[in-house]
């Protein structure tokens, strides 16, 4: 039950050009102030504060506080857990089938 | 000075004392990091070093601060390759905070330049390293094998 809850917020969080921008940016330079992201972003700043609290209740972005900043980081251990589920393990059965074919292809070529 | 970090977050349901033990056990952490695993006496101060399956030295540094199960700081610098091993100390920090059911770990990795090679290095190994640790304490058997299954190494 945890665990699907933790893959719908997950998700839902994904499913939003805004907060995909965010996570780019992120990705670009790590470490940015609400500031910082703002100045990318056409919209307010609580708009951009409701998607980063969206994305760290996701655990896709991690915040340290540093001094009076709040730093944001991107945190790509949520995106390897889809990885390992969703991509992963689909990607066995066709590169099975992809060396059987070469494999079928050689011998008659043989 | 410039810095590069990079921040890693799990949630882990387990205990903070279980995840200690996995964050601190030889043997245990091999299951996890690909037959990788770290010696030390894990207090403040004592030699630190991690090494690979085969007994290479991959990295060596030493403990700054052990506070179990709370938060552990290693000083950390690579030693297998010699551009790596040129940037000189990181710092990694690992801290462990109970939230209801599971425990937060958060690690931090930090080095004193921009850019850097071995933050780039260590940050496409710490999410596979650390979502491995999730399914093993919370299923009791890890998902991948095979650390750098295509060419990144």
């Amino acid at each position: 039950m945890a665990e699907r809850r933790d893959t719908d917020v997950l998700f839902k969080a994904l499913a939003d050009p805004s907060r995909r921008k965010l996570l780019d940016l992120l990705h670009a330079h790590d470490g940015r102030t609400l500031n910082e992201l703002c100045e990318y972003l056409d919209m307010t700043r609580q708009g951009v504060t409701q998607h980063l609290d969206l994305l760290e209740a996701a655990n896709l972005v991690a915040t340290i506080r540093r001094g009076r900043e709040k730093l944001h980081f991107l945190n790509p251990v949520p995106l390897q857990e889809i990885y390992e589920r969703w991509i992963a393990k689909f990607e066995k059965p066709r590169l099975k089938a992809l060396s059987d074919l070469k494999y079928r292809l050689e011998k008659t070529n043989g | 000075m410039a810095r590069s970090t990079f921040v890693y977050v799990t949630y882990i349901r387990t205990t903070p004392e279980k995840l200690w033990s996995a964050l601190t056990d030889a043997e245990y952490m091999k299951q996890y990091w690909f037959g990788i695993h770290c010696e030390s006496q894990w207090t403040a101060g004592s030699p630190w070093k991690m090494v690979s399956g085969e007994g290479r030295i991959l990295d060596a540094g030493q403990i700054v601060e052990a506070d179990p199960p709370r938060r552990l700081v290693i000083r950390w610098q690579h030693q297998n390759k010699p551009e790596l091993k040129a940037e000189g100390d990181s710092l990694c920090t690992m801290e462990l905070e109970p939230i209801g059911a599971a425990v937060k770990l958060s690690i931090t990795h930090t080095i004193e330049r921009e850019p850097s090679n071995f933050i780039v290095a260590v940050s496409g190994g710490w999410p596979k390293i650390l979502s491995n640790l999730k399914s093993l304490l919370e299923t009791g058997s890890s998902v991948l094998q095979d650390p750098y299954p295509s060419s990144q190494r």
